[in-house]
């Protein structure tokens, strides 16, 4: 059989999603920026939801994200997502607020609108995807990053005495009443991903029933800015990312996990 | 039918944005203006007329809820006071990049730093000549009354959606604190979401639907797109001096001897153009309205009528370069102020006209301004 017969609509398993653009995504390869974004787009396309759904794009490699998701966006000051996605979700009620946004967008310059809109109990969706280190700026150390873990502004290694210890901020919003759900998972295998597209898809439920904060954070790679390839990347992150941020939910439905 | 109120200039700006039909304000307390947010949350105005009204963490979160409010084509609007529209300005910017309308409000207090809470107009450079990053300007309202501190909200909406960008209402502790008569405008209706998608559907994020995506950004990496971006924002300032440029001339038909004042200062300034014309001195008053745009070009005809000109301001000089700029050195430009939160007098003011306008009153032979004060 000639492979050309092959290659037609009804054999095709697996497309694109519509509502990601043709624009070629920016994001080094092996980065796992594509996949929640991806996943993301999946979520709000399958929940058939686009019409009524409005993103806030960061400052960070994410702040493109409006080139890629094609739904209505606007681009946020750098880290003050959340209080954008306050107001919007304030004066629109009926609509699907997210943020999409980075660690050191999130958890070092947007820590004081992140804590309060997650207080406020807004009724979002914050997308946080966690690669403990700054990668837009070039590789500079960020809240989360490791002990001992060298970047461009800690060359020797992060060291706690000096420079604090990685910030858990996931665990600290989920002790607030407003955040309804708060979990943390990866995209680096295929079961990971089908696993943090559920739990996106459990957040964008909760703001369809107006239930408030749903934090969804994902551990994820950066090659670049780790200087390792892809796969060296991924495993680097499930041997040291992990331990200190382990994966699993933290909060659902408003009730902490005892860990 | 207008509701007639004895008000605080704060108060009445707050009422006239429930009137107005404005959808949110977000704000922060600070001295001395948060009779604002303090008269709105009393007021309930969510049952009044939907509006949102919320107290944000910080100075930096409510401007960048308006942000938020403004990509979706809301009408929103924060206020605050000098430190707090320092923090603000990194968001004034990303409004003015990004095209969205929204109203600020500066009720000026002196500075620098905490400085104090007392009057003040040493803003003035911040807020006509950017005051955040980048090129980009503010539509600029200088109320000079209560009634304005009212009506001028209205307005600033107007300017902001004409042109989408940020307008803002830049008053002083004074205007802000005093009471006053007001006549308050009826009560209009907020736009419904629906009316909202219809009129700015073009460019607001309201959830895409069978048009293009709308994206809110201000950020352009290819500096040939970045470029047309900016310069697409400075015909706006340029249509702006053309059809929005406000001011009021007082007693200047037979002036010989001119005051340019805006916001309090311009009602001390008044009151001195009448202390002086019973002196027998021939002084009027230019009050621009619009500090941004500027009577640049009333100032410049003045100046072929009048012999010098006084620029009254509570700093230490800073509309003056803008008075000698449009003026181009055809008569003597002083500048005479109190600062620190202290309000000068009319009595001061027409002294400081007498001596380093009347009698020194040619160019190189002035006082230097501390000494004058002193």
């Amino acid at each position: 059989m000639d492979v050309l017969e092959i290659i037609k609509p009804e054999n095709q398993v697996f497309c694109k999603t519509k509502l990601m653009t043709d624009a070629t995504l920016s994001y080094c390869p092996g980065c796992g920026h594509g996949t929640v974004h991806n996943l993301t787009i999946e979520v709000i396309d399958e929940m058939a939801i686009a019409e009524d759904t409005i993103g806030v794009a960061p400052v960070g490699c994410s702040v493109l994200a409006y080139d890629f998701m094609n739904i209505d966006m606007t681009q946020a000051a750098h880290g003050r997502a959340p209080a954008i996605a306050t107001a919007i979700s304030r004066l629109w009620p009926n609509k699907y607020v997210f943020t999409y946004q980075g660690d050191g967008d999130l958890a070092a310059i947007g820590t004081a609108e992140t804590l309060h809109a997650c207080n406020r109990g807004e009724n979002i969706v914050v997308i946080f995807v966690n690669n403990g280190i700054y990668g837009m700026t070039g590789g500079q150390m960020a809240p989360t990053t490791l002990c001992g873990m060298r970047t461009s502004t800690s060359p020797y290694g992060r060291e706690i005495e000096n420079m604090g210890s990685p910030l858990k901020i996931t665990e600290l919003v989920a002790n607030l009443p407003g955040v309804f759900y708060a979990t943390r998972q990866s995209v680096h295998t295929h079961k990971h991903a089908r696993k943090a597209k559920k739990a996106i898809r459990k957040a964008f439920e909760n703001t369809r029933l107006n239930k408030g904060v749903s934090f969804v954070e994902i551990v994820s790679n950066c090659n670049s800015g780790w200087k390792m390839t892809p796969l060296e990347s991924n495993q680097w992150m499930v041997d040291n990312m992990f331990p200190i941020f382990p994966l699993g939910d933290i909060k659902v439905d408003a009730k902490l996990k005892k860990s | 039918m207008s509701e007639l109120k004895l008000m605080k200039g704060n108060e009445a700006l707050a009422e006239a944005a429930i009137r107005a039909g404005v959808d949110a304000y977000f704000g922060y307390p600070i001295t001395p203006q948060s009779e604002v947010i303090e008269h709105l949350m009393a007021e309930r105005p969510e049952e009044r007329t939907g509006m949102v009204v919320l107290q944000a963490e910080s100075e930096i979160a409510a401007i960048n809820m308006v942000y938020g409010a403004a990509s979706t084509g809301k009408k929103a609007m924060t206020s605050s006071s000098s430190p707090g529209i320092s923090l603000k300005l990194e968001g004034i910017s990303y409004l003015a990049g990004a095209e969205l309308p929204a109203v600020i409000v500066n009720v000026v207090r002196g500075g620098p730093g905490l400085g104090t809470i007392q009057p003040s107009q040493a803003d003035y450079f911040q807020s006509v000549k950017g005051g955040g990053h980048g090129d980009f300007k503010l539509y600029v309202l200088a109320p000079a009354s209560v009634q304005e501190m009212s009506d001028f909200v209205e307005d600033a909406f107007d300017i902001a959606f004409k042109y989408r960008a940020p307008v803002l209402i830049l008053s002083d502790g004074l205007i802000g604190q005093m009471m006053e008569k007001v006549h308050l405008k009826d009560q209009q209706k907020r736009m419904t979401d629906e009316e909202v998608i219809e009129k700015y559907g073009s460019w607001a994020v309201t959830g895409k639907t069978d048009r293009e995506r709308n994206i809110i950004t201000s950020l352009d990496l290819d500096p040939e797109k970045m470029e047309v971006r900016v310069y697409k924002l400075l015909k706006k300032y340029d249509q702006m001096e053309k059809e929005d440029l406000r001011y009021e001339k007082i007693s200047c038909d037979d002036a010989e001897y001119l005051f340019v004042a805006y916001g309090s200062s311009a009602r001390i300034a008044q009151k001195a153009v009448s202390l002086a014309r019973k002196k027998g001195i021939k002084a009027g008053l230019l009050r621009p309205i619009t500090l941004f745009p500027y009577p640049k070009h009333q100032l410049f005809e003045l100046a072929d009528q009048v012999k010098g000109i006084l620029s009254v301001e509570l700093n230490t000089g800073q509309m003056v370069e803008d008075v000698q700029l449009a003026v181009q050195h055809k008569v003597p430009v002083e500048h005479f102020g109190r600062t620190g939160g202290i309000i000068h007098t009319p009595e001061e003011v027409l002294e400081a006209l007498e001596d380093k306008v009347i009698i020194n009153g040619c160019i190189g032979n002035h006082k230097t301004r501390e000494s004058s004060i002193l």
